[in-house]
């Protein structure tokens, strides 16, 4: 280890990430001067103009926020207008109570009430809660937010907390990040920073009271391994080059990405490897160059049925159509209704289900609802007239449900041809995603497999994606779910057809490696990493490269 | 299925929560918006067994913690109380125009 001597490191957790180096704001606008109480007719008035006061501070931070951040302040909007919220306060103000405590102490007790019970979301509105508390309390000490500028740029803002509305507030082109105190990586403020970018810390493990205003910092949330993450604070010479390094390396593999991303994937022996796009929406594909992949490995049609819609044949086969066209003669891989689990869909999903995960889902539910089924099918195999289109179905554990979807999709294709209607029917395959289907993978007549990994490491590990208590079990590095991708592709080796895999590990370049050992030569990863996976196809086999 | 049942100055509905996530912030605050703009007192509970609070209180409406699924009951005194029951129960029949 170099020579680290004077400098000061805190751990806390990483909640969006990046690597950042400047200078320490101490941000006090969670504090709030003392005042002194009036008369009860005074402190009404003086709370009465705190509440309008805030409620235009909010209206102005809404009118110039985006559909994400103004979602979450309209909130706060509409409780500075809640009678039944008020009236308490104002009550206990007539009966002597001064203006703050008595906003305060209600404020306090709804926060309560909304954590009580442990429900995340519920917890994420007490925040919201907490936020319009502390603006009216600054209203009320006629405290004003400190005006954002006058700092240098590059500056790292510390403080106790950052809520919604103060994050809204701050201008963060001239800021490098945040870290706070308090928080978690699934705050409204977490959620607010990974979308703009903004490197941010929560859950500081120190008191602000040792860290001096306008310290040089090095903000360290880029650990890749673990969520842990790091503000050192006065860094030695050897932790700045380091950290310089870091950054020139993090830009060095962008700018590499970014230039591997055009062009065709091969391995360090030469080898081709396919890479496919997955597509969650066709409102994304102008963003993303057709030429920068062999074809799209997996097209969630879920969007279709977003808000309750139900499209009809024309207006899915519009959709379709529009794909087709995007990927200009390369082959799209179209995955049918993939509802149920984690994607509820209502009026088509059942409710009530008490492991909706094991439940019906995916084809069990298409099964069990013809018609939708049938829809989808006929205006994929219309569209399938027109460009190479593969029809998927997910959510397969038996032979005979992927006989019965094969039965559908030429029911579809004869009711089409009474109707004269111009189609073809195109290859069906299916997810691999239940661990008894990749041991068995031979036992079905599939015309193609693709290897759904994010269900199938979860069924694999019995270990639930979004549950963080046993995430650490979900690790798709695990040689038993290898074991599985492994029998998977030998399947199809045998059986001479084709197997890709389009899950999350996909999209993973640590992984990359690892998955062309099991033989696979075909990956559909998320738009932002086609460069990054085929970088990782390119240094293979040295594993060291891509890690 | 909902239904609006009306006598006079009186009316009540219900409407059952399609939202995935339930009732949370957003579908709250466009419901209690949709409330204040009748005159009726408007009173909701969640289920046939929950407590009635003010439909125009977000505040009120969050704590409801109503899930998808749950059948959102409505009940209005007042000149427009069957004009706000129809509007209400139609919001959350349209999933709050989500």
């Amino acid at each position: 280890m170099p020579e680290r001597s004077g400098e000061t490191v805190l751990s806390g957790i990483v909640a969006a990430a990046g690597l950042a180096v400047g200078t320490i704001r101490l941000d006090r606008n969670d504090r709030h001067g003392r005042r002194t109480a009036g008369t009860p007719a005074e402190e009404a008035a003086v709370l009465k103009t705190a509440l309008a006061g805030a409620l235009a501070d909010i209206r102005r931070l809404i009118a110039g926020a985006d559909t994400l951040a103004a979602g979450i302040l309209e909130f706060q909007e509409a409780l500075l207008q809640d009678d039944d919220l008020l009236a308490p306060v104002f009550s206990a103000v007539a009966a002597g109570r001064p203006a703050h405590d008595a906003w305060a102490g209600q404020l306090d007790t709804q926060m309560a009430e909304y954590r009580a019970g442990g429900d995340a979301y519920m917890a994420a509105r007490a925040e919201d809660l907490r936020d319009l508390q502390q603006r009216v309390l600054r209203a009320l000490a006629g405290g004003e937010i400190a005006p954002d500028g006058g700092d240098g740029i590059d500056d790292i803002l510390v403080a106790e907390s950052l809520t919604p509305s103060r994050f809204v507030e701050l201008d963060w082109r001239r800021l490098a990040g945040a870290v706070v105190r308090d928080g978690s990586p699934t705050s409204h403020v977490a959620i607010l920073a990974r979308a703009r970018g903004v490197p941010l810390i929560v859950g500081l493990m120190a008191p602000l009271d040792e860290i001096a205003d306008r310290s040089p910092a090095v903000l360290d949330a880029q650990a890749t391994d673990s969520r842990a993450a790091r503000l050192v604070i006065a860094p030695s010479p050897a932790t700045l080059r380091e950290t310089g390094r870091r950054i020139a390396e993090a830009r060095r593999l962008a700018d590499a990405a970014e230039a591997a991303r055009l062009r065709p994937a091969f391995t360090a022996a030469g080898e081709r490897v396919r890479v496919l796009v997955n597509i969650d929406d066709p409102a994304l594909l102008p963003s993303i160059a057709s030429a920068s992949v062999d074809g799209v490995g997996l097209t969630r049609t879920e969007f279709l049925f977003r808000d309750g819609r139900l499209p009809d044949e024309e207006a899915q086969l519009a959709v379709y159509r529009s794909i087709g066209q995007w990927a200009d003669g390369k082959r799209i891989t179209i995955r049918t209704l993939d509802a149920g689990g984690d994607k509820p869909i209502a009026g088509v999903t059942p409710e009530g289900e008490t492991n909706p995960f094991l439940g019906l889902r995916g084809l069990r539910l298409s099964l069990r609802n013809e018609p939708l089924f049938l829809t989808q099918l006929r205006a994929l195999c219309r569209a399938a007239a027109e460009a190479p289109i593969r029809i998927m179905v997910p959510m397969v554990t038996l032979p005979s449900e992927f006989e019965a979807a094969r039965a559908l999709v030429k029911r579809a294709c004869a009711q089409l041809a009474r109707e004269k209607l111009t189609h073809v029917e195109p290859p069906l395959g299916m997810m691999v995603e239940v661990p008894s289907a990749a041991i068995m993978a031979d036992r079905f007549d599939a015309d193609f497999y693709s290897i759904g990994s994010n269900d199938l490491v979860q069924y694999a590990t019995a270990a639930a994606r979004d549950n963080a208590a046993v995430a650490a079990l979900a690790d798709p590095d695990n040689p038993a779910v290898f074991a599985l991708i492994r029998l998977t592709v030998e399947a199809a080796a045998r059986r001479r057809v084709d197997v890709s895999l389009c899950g999350d590990m996909a999209s993973d370049p640590s992984l990359t490696a690892s998955l062309l050992d099991c033989g696979l030569r075909s990956l559909s990863v998320a738009p932002p990493l086609i460069g990054r996976i085929k970088l990782a196809v390119a240094q293979y086999p040295d594993r060291t490269a891509a890690a | 299925m909902s239904s609006i049942a009306d006598s006079s100055d009186m009316a009540t509905g219900d409407a059952v929560i399609r939202d995935p996530t339930g009732l949370h912030a957003r579908p709250a605050v466009k419901l209690t918006k949709s409330a204040k703009r009748h005159d009726a007192t408007i009173e909701v509970r969640a289920g046939d067994k929950g407590h009635w609070i003010n439909a125009k209180s977000p505040n009120a409406m969050m704590k409801l913690k109503a899930a998808h699924g749950d059948r959102l009951y409505f009940r209005a005194v007042g000149s427009d109380a069957a004009a706000a029951i129809a509007t209400l129960v139609a919001l959350v029949e349209r999933d709050f125009d989500a």
